[in-house]
């Protein structure tokens, strides 16, 4: 499984690698703005999987996953965000987040989301 | 600060930060943090040699400084990122810094008002000073937990409330 981590601060990202390491045969790749994590896909192909955050430099976790959802409706992103205004979460929604984890979270929290999200996208629509 | 603040801080706004300070510490660092008396800081030196800083922008405009001794620094940042770090290193910035965007960010929520946070920035040294609004009041609220003692220091004011969320 290919995971690719979008966050401009790298603690965050080893904080991240720590909880997605337990998954099997999992791939991980890092970008740390959006325009980064674009080149990354456009470099390595499509992933199985992206946590993403928000508040970037260059280019922010919203704008990317809009540019991702112009040609891919289906891989599975997660925003990982302190943006935790409804308003923010529903726009995040509307512009094809799969779901939606808060800064701070705990490891756990952040798991079961990714077990969440990844079961409901194994699921046939 | 050498001007005499013409404004009031708003007491939620405050709040919201003494919320968002201990359910970080608590969440990311697993401490709880105990919050002493406010006062106010009239000039420009933060508390202690190590700040970070985050600018608000939007309906609330200003800066809040969460200013750590040396030591503090290094043991929050050692239980947060699980590895002791130099105060040289770029991770040991890039830990605090994110740990200042997520207590920014907690308490942006509570104001419930359309303010945007910037990018973080970590200074480390003695003798910084911080370019502050002379306008309102910088409230300094004193922290003390198992890691040691920091302080936040809150510059903020709301500039509009027409934008409010609808809770």
């Amino acid at each position: 499984m290919k995971i690719l981590l979008v966050d401009d601060s790298r603690t965050m990202r080893n904080i991240w690698k720590r909880v997605v390491s337990g998954l099997d045969d999992c791939e991980i790749l890092e970008a740390g703005d959006g325009q980064e994590g674009l080149k990354t896909i456009s470099e390595n192909g499509p992933v199985d999987l992206v946590l993403l955050d928000w508040n970037m430099p260059n280019m922010d976790g919203l704008t990317m996953l809009k540019k991702v959802r112009e040609n891919d409706k289906t891989t599975p992103v997660i925003m990982v965000t302190t943006e935790a205004e409804k308003l923010r979460i529903i726009d995040a929604i509307k512009a094809g987040a799969n779901n939606y984890v808060v800064k701070p979270f705990t490891p756990d929290a952040l798991k079961s989301k990714i077990n969440e999200t990844l079961k409901k996208a194994s699921q046939p629509a | 600060m050498t001007e005499q603040a013409t404004e009031k801080i708003d007491a939620s706004l405050v709040k919201a930060f003494v919320y968002s300070t201990k359910n970080v510490l608590n969440t990311m660092v697993g401490v709880d943090v105990e919050l002493g008396k406010p006062s106010l800081r009239h000039d420009p030196q933060p508390s202690y040699n190590v700040s970070g800083i985050v600018g608000f922008t939007g309906d609330v405009v200003g800066n809040v400084v969460i200013s750590f001794t040396g030591e503090t620094a290094g043991n929050i940042v050692e239980s947060f990122c699980g590895e002791k770090m130099s105060p040289q290193s770029e991770d040991f910035s890039d830990a605090i810094g994110e740990l200042c965007n997520m207590i920014a960010g907690n308490a942006k929520k509570e104001f419930g008002l359309n303010a945007g946070i910037g990018i973080p920035s970590v200074v480390i040294g003695a003798g910084h000073m911080i370019a502050r609004m002379s306008d309102v009041p910088c409230v300094l609220i004193p922290c003390k937990c198992d890691v040691g003692n920091f302080a936040v220091e809150i510059n903020i004011k709301q500039v509009a409330c027409l934008t409010a969320e609808v809770k």
